[in-house]
């Protein structure tokens, strides 16, 4: 879709334009960490405990400090009084392992950092790297997060032998009489794999210390830039102020980069050390086993419901897979499932018991969706399988339970207001696409002639825009600030810290509409604590809805100053500001927006109690969360003699609220599916009974390649949020959300003569084989 | 031991000394200081080192420096001529082909290589020339009808 022509009185919100920031992307001069060189810049390469327990008996870094061209080692004892790796989750009686930046005398997990070599070249630091003697004495370790409840099961931390992180219990309603009240109630363990987020780029830093000043800059493929700011100064004992993180181009986080990790530290310790500037780029297989997994939930449910399918109330016991720390979110993120359990049905009656569970593996943590998708994907299963139970149509089952239209704001079980919404809406657009009821006769046709045909629906409902500060860990906020030029050219900074979400274009296209000018004079910077006024970063949909609100805010109080200026020239009090100029509404007389920028900082003259210059930030507080919502339907075949899913049509209608740009919100969607996809289909962070990560490479983990994607037919309801002026709610995570349980749906539906009920993800040709050919029951 | 390479890269000739064990990616990303190639694997499955080798689409992170003796490389920073996009680079940015940026670079050398070898692609076609190519954020989707695009352009181009 090319771009169509803009005129300054053009509205850009609503339009399909091609993103202005990718220009250095296609043309390869974008700036990525790796990409950073500096005068002397030292390479560091970092020993990894093989073992998933084990006791450190010794560390001969002799040989590889004698290896010419390296700097120097250092090892745990050397970085003991650098503070810990931090958890910004709290939950009464949390027990927090203090996490090292280099493991002291004991590893917990396959990658726990031991050492760390700096050379004067990468390969130089690698080879010496083998040179580090580590003297090991192997511990027994446990990996999976129901075998470490069992009693006797191997202490990942030898100080709480029974594994357990915290027990969180939520309660809503009256489960006990929903329960004796219903006519049926189904039952399933359902799990949610342990996933790897795979950004394409992996992590790197690159820390640079400037004796002179006591200045220290971290650059990093980051997420939050400000929290790593506050955080890594915390860590290392150095004044906030005096240390700079920058965000390069970042090359996909999707929650993964959303962390303080140790590596952060160390190398500012380093930098600090050596007094020159470090790189650490971290390798594939590194990013594989010591950055931050999703998913590994074990969900235990029972749905309670009546004959007619109305659905009374939900028990849950969620084991949560942690790792053997906490990183910076780690606990929180089955808390968010709970919150999100009832989905878009009205049954009011909850209980809920998370146990996280401390397992010799790498931490859990926010990957894309963060607790949703487990949290959808449990429910939207339930609700299959009660329909199965009942013998009801899945869409006459969820249409009979959704919150209805007149409901909002709909105060959930789980203690959540659900701002707006329509859910009905998209599921009867997605139905009429691939107009449901000819599928289901087709698929009558299907099944007499043996074929294997599954229809699949997810009504998934989400929460985004993370969020009202009381309920986030570190604040939950956003802020812009707006600086308009003598010139009249437009510089917008904003704190969320972009990485593909798109918004150099749409607050561009925000800023263009609220101040009439013209899209090519305005820029927008991000991700720089030196450049930036303090934000909290790019995560849990939060960036156009809350960082979007932050500017729309700011861009107010410009206008209101322009005004001002603008009343000050024409000598006039009855202004208005449209279409980049002030209009004197008497006269009709003009100034334009540039002539009143020169005129606010030249500063002859100043309207009543007015500043020079035209900036203004503003700090948003958001007064709720936003609550998307759709409809997924995927069509599958299996191949009875492969076991092979093969998806036919995937129609995705999703509801994120207002629409600034639908070419990226397509882009947000098919990203979204395709992670979703990966889980249902693919992927699997596999950890063997010794600890040792199996899918620990590319060629062992299955994230999807373009062949393994169906065409996503994907369209849109609007429902605009009325949490925020702009009407937005955010689109970043709800692909994967409703993604999974959609696919799943599907293939169990296909798998019906089989009668099978329900399968765990990833739903391989190999379990599926042998459903068909063994009857093996997943 | 240093050993001396002659090579032409985006049509510019040059020679330097370079380590037997430098890897190509390395050697262009940090000598030559074309940075647009990415390093996403190390072990030629991702593709966002991909550059072409006299004409081949190749993964510059599993071949040597020194095995590129002799030859013609160009890198995504090869491709814009006199200031125009190559008409793969603006369906890129056209029909949205992009996120984050990091794997584009390969991603846009696999695919004008995928043209090259094939001008009217079909979707399926596409999808299977771009197995040696992940991108974590797109879906793969947009990429595609880049393609499509940028075959459309191309016939246009030639047939004008």
């Amino acid at each position: 879709m090319a771009t169509p022509t803009i005129t300054k009185t053009d509205k850009l919100v609503g339009k399909r334009i091609r993103r202005r920031e990718d220009p250095r992307f296609i043309t390869g001069t974008a700036t990525y960490v790796d990409d950073i060189q500096m005068p002397g810049m030292q390479h560091a390469c970092i020993v990894r405990s093989p073992y998933a327990a084990a006791r450190i008996k010794g560390i001969n870094t002799k040989p590889a400090l004698e290896t010419p061209g390296v700097m120097a080692v250092f090892t745990g004892v050397d970085v003991k009084d650098v503070g810990p790796v931090p958890c910004g989750a709290s939950l009464p009686g949390l027990r927090v392992p203090h996490h090292y930046i280099l493991a002291q005398d004991r590893v917990y997990f396959v990658g726990h950092p031991v050492a760390v070599v700096v050379a004067s070249d990468r390969y130089i630091a690698r080879d010496a790297a083998d040179r580090v003697e580590v003297d090991w004495d192997p511990l027994p370790a446990v990996a999976d997060p129901e075998k470490a409840l069992e009693p006797g099961a191997p202490a990942v931390h030898p100080e709480w032998p029974d594994n357990t992180a915290f027990t969180f219990h939520q309660d809503g309603g009256d489960v006990a009489k929903a329960f004796a009240e219903a006519d049926v109630v189904v039952k399933q363990r359902i799990t949610s794999q342990r996933l790897i987020p795979t950004a394409m780029e992996t992590r790197g830093v690159v820390a640079d210390w400037r004796s002179g000043d006591k200045a220290l800059t971290i650059y990093s493929s980051t997420q939050v830039p400000h929290l790593m700011r506050t955080l890594v100064a915390q860590m290392l004992g150095h004044p906030e102020n005096r240390v700079r993180v920058s965000t390069p181009a970042v090359g996909g986080g999707f929650g993964s980069k959303l962390n303080v990790y140790a590596e952060e530290a160390l190398m500012g310790f380093i930098a600090m050390k050596i007094d020159k500037p470090v790189k650490w780029i971290e390798s594939r297989r590194e990013n594989f086993l010591c950055t931050i997994h999703g998913r590994g939930h074990v969900d235990y449910l029972e749905l309670a419901a009546k004959k007619d399918g109305t659905i009374l109330g939900l028990k849950l016991k969620l084991i949560q897979d942690l790792g053997a720390y906490h990183q910076l979110l780690t606990p929180a993120i089955p808390t968010l499932s709970v919150l999100m359990m009832p989905g878009v049905y009205k049954f009011a009656n909850i209980s809920a018991d998370v146990i996280g569970v401390f397992t010799n593996c790498v931490p859990t943590d926010a990957y894309r969706g963060a607790g949703r998708p487990e949290a959808t994907h449990a429910i939207e299963r339930m609700v299959d399988i009660l329909a199965l139970e009942l013998n009801m149509d899945p869409t006459e089952i969820r249409l009979k339970n959704f919150v209805g239209p007149d409901e909002f704001p709909y105060a959930t079980a789980t203690g959540l207001s659900y701002d707006s919404g329509d859910y009905a809406k998209p599921l009867h657009k997605a139905l009429e696409i691939v107009d449901y009821k000819k599928l289901l006769a087709s698929q009558q046709e299907a099944r007499s002639q043996g074929r294997l045909m599954g229809i699949g629906i997810s009504t998934y409902g989400e929460i985004c825009a993370m969020g009202p500060s009381p309920a986030t860990p570190a604040g939950g906020w956003e802020s812009a600030t707006v600086q308009i030029d003598p010139s009249g050219k437009v510089t917008i900074m904003t704190g969320i810290s972009i990485h593909g979400q798109g918004e150099e274009t749409t607050f561009a296209q925000i800023a263009a509409d609220e101040l009439g000018v013209d899209i090519d004079d305005i820029l927008v910077l991000h991700g720089d604590t030196a450049i930036v006024q303090y934000g909290i970063g790019t995560f849990g949909s939060r960036g156009t809805a809350i960082g979007g609100t932050a500017l729309y805010f700011a861009l107010q109080e410009l206008k209101t100053k322009i005004k001002k200026f603008g009343a000050m020239l024409l000598k006039s009090d009855d202004i208005s500001f449209a279409n980049g100029e002030c209009v004197d509404n008497k006269t009709g007389k003009t100034v334009s927006f540039a002539k009143i920028a020169g005129a606010s900082y030249r500063a002859l003259k100043l309207p009543p109690d007015t500043d020079p210059g035209l900036v203004a930030t503003h700090f948003w507080e958001p007064p709720n969360f936003t609550f998307p919502f759709g409809a997924h339907i995927v069509i599958t075949e299996i191949d009875r003699e492969t076991g092979a899913v093969e998806i036919k049509r995937y129609v995705a209608v999703d509801d994120c609220g207002k629409i600034i740009n639908p070419l990226i919100v397509d882009g947000q969607v098919h990203g979204g599916v395709a992670q979703g996809l990966g889980q249902a289909l693919y992927e699997h962070g596999v950890y063997d009974e010794t600890g040792q990560l199996v899918s620990g490479e590319l060629m062992d983990y299955a994230i999807p390649k373009a062949s393994m994607m169906p065409w996503i037919e994907s369209s849109h309801t609007e429902t605009p949020s009325p949490v925020n002026p702009l009407g937005v709610k955010g689109v970043g995570e709800a692909g994967t959300i409703g993604c999974s349980p959609a696919v799943v749906n599907s293939v169990v539906n296909a798998l019906k003569p089989f009668g099978v009920r329900h399968i765990d993800m990833p739903l391989t040709s190999e379990k599926i084989w042998k459903i068909i050919h063994e009857g093996a029951q997943a | 031991m240093k050993r001396k390479i002659s090579l032409i890269i985006n049509g510019k000739p040059r020679t330097d000394e370079v380590e037997p064990r430098l890897l190509l990616i390395h050697y262009l990303r940090e000598i030559v200081g074309h940075t647009g190639p990415h390093i996403g694997c190390e072990t030629s499955i991702c593709g966002a080192c991909t550059v072409t080798v006299n004409g081949n689409a190749i993964k510059s992170c599993t071949m040597f420096a020194v095995q590129a003796e002799g030859k013609q490389i160009v890198t995504i920073e090869g491709l814009a001529a006199n200031g125009n996009l190559h008409p793969m680079q603006e369906a890129f940015w056209n029909e949205h082909g992009l996120q984050c940026g990091f794997c584009t670079p390969g991603m846009i050398i696999a695919c004008r290589q995928l043209l090259e070898r094939n001008p009217n692609p079909t979707d399926e076609e596409i999808r299977h020339g771009l197995e040696g190519n992940l991108c974590r954020c797109t879906g793969y989707q947009h990429i595609v009808n880049a393609v499509k695009a940028a075959a459309r352009a191309t016939s246009i181009g030639s047939a004008a």
